[in-house]
């Protein structure tokens, strides 16, 4: 087990899983994301694309997101207990927007021979705003 | 509308292989501070036999598809309306630095809402490794503004 992973035995329905704060969304980060993932969809680099596109600016991609609240899932647990990982993405993360990640478990189930923690994750904007919403299953 | 008799269309099967660099590229744009993903010896020491694709990296075997976003062209989409409506990962095995990933996927559902200004494409995607186990799969819907 990695340093970072806290002890499985004292998780149950109530526990937080420690939160995300994450720098605010630049440019630079929209485009090394573009490259590093994949995703050159040009509406996240390039803003005339936006633009005609119908957008006032370029806008972070849904995974990036997705990838911040992977990253505070996989710093509370290992990986090798993360069963599913889900969530819909509610609000566009535009520019500038201080993303924080944060989640608690809100059930505790079996599934195939395994005792699972449900958490409850959302990533949400400086004001509240959520960006996405979903759940996370992991292996306790 | 989009052509809802695609629905159950399957995309043609491809392969990618997974580069250490690349692993390690995608961690620094995430701002990921855990040694496991860029270090192999925190890897192993974490239980992982190489280096891990963090949770979210099976999206990224889609986007290295031969074609970018397939149904684009199947669907006679315009890129600039379409957004990420949801995504689904189900882990089943790990993918690591070093594994050659076949990924196969379909069209699972199309629907709309609004009265057809937002049009729903739900893709179902799976991931084998070389050894031919079965290691994720995902479900992800498009949003596309009419």
């Amino acid at each position: 087990m990695s340093d970072t992973a806290l002890s499985s035995d004292k998780i149950g329905v109530g526990t937080e899983i420690p939160s995300l704060e994450l720098p605010p969304i630049n440019r630079t980060t929209l485009a090394l994301f573009a490259g590093a993932s994949g995703d050159h969809n040009p509406i996240h680099i390039d803003i005339d694309f936006a633009k005609k596109a119908g957008m006032p600016d370029v806008f972070a991609h849904g995974m990036l997101s997705m990838a911040y609240l992977g990253r505070m899932l996989t710093n509370w647990q290992s990986q090798a207990k993360l069963r599913r990982f889900s969530n819909k993405f509610a609000a566009i993360t535009q520019l500038a927007d201080v993303i924080t990640c944060s989640g608690k478990v809100v059930e505790m189930i079996e599934q195939n021979g395994e005792t699972i923690a449900r958490c409850e994750i959302q990533a949400a904007k400086a004001d509240g705003t959520q960006t996405l919403v979903g759940e996370a299953l992991v292996a306790v | 509308m989009l052509d809802r008799s695609k629905i159950g269309h399957e995309f043609p099967s491809f392969s990618v292989d997974i580069e250490k660099g690349r692993l390690k590229f995608f961690a620094k744009a995430i701002g990921e501070t855990n040694p496991v993903y860029t270090d192999e010896e925190a890897a192993r020491a974490a239980g992982f036999k190489a280096l891990p694709a963090p949770p979210t990296f099976m999206m990224s075997v889609d986007l290295d598809a031969p074609e970018f976003l397939p149904m684009l062209s199947l669907l006679e989409m315009d890129l600039g309306r379409v957004l990420h409506g949801a995504q689904d990962f189900e882990y089943i095995g790990q993918i690591y630095a070093g594994d050659t990933i076949t990924q196969t996927s379909k069209i699972l559902d199309m629907f709309d809402k609004k009265g057809g200004a937002l049009e729903f494409i739900v893709l179902e995607s799976a991931y084998t490794n070389q050894d031919g186990e079965l290691v994720g799969k995902a479900q992800q819907t498009i949003v596309y503004r009419n």
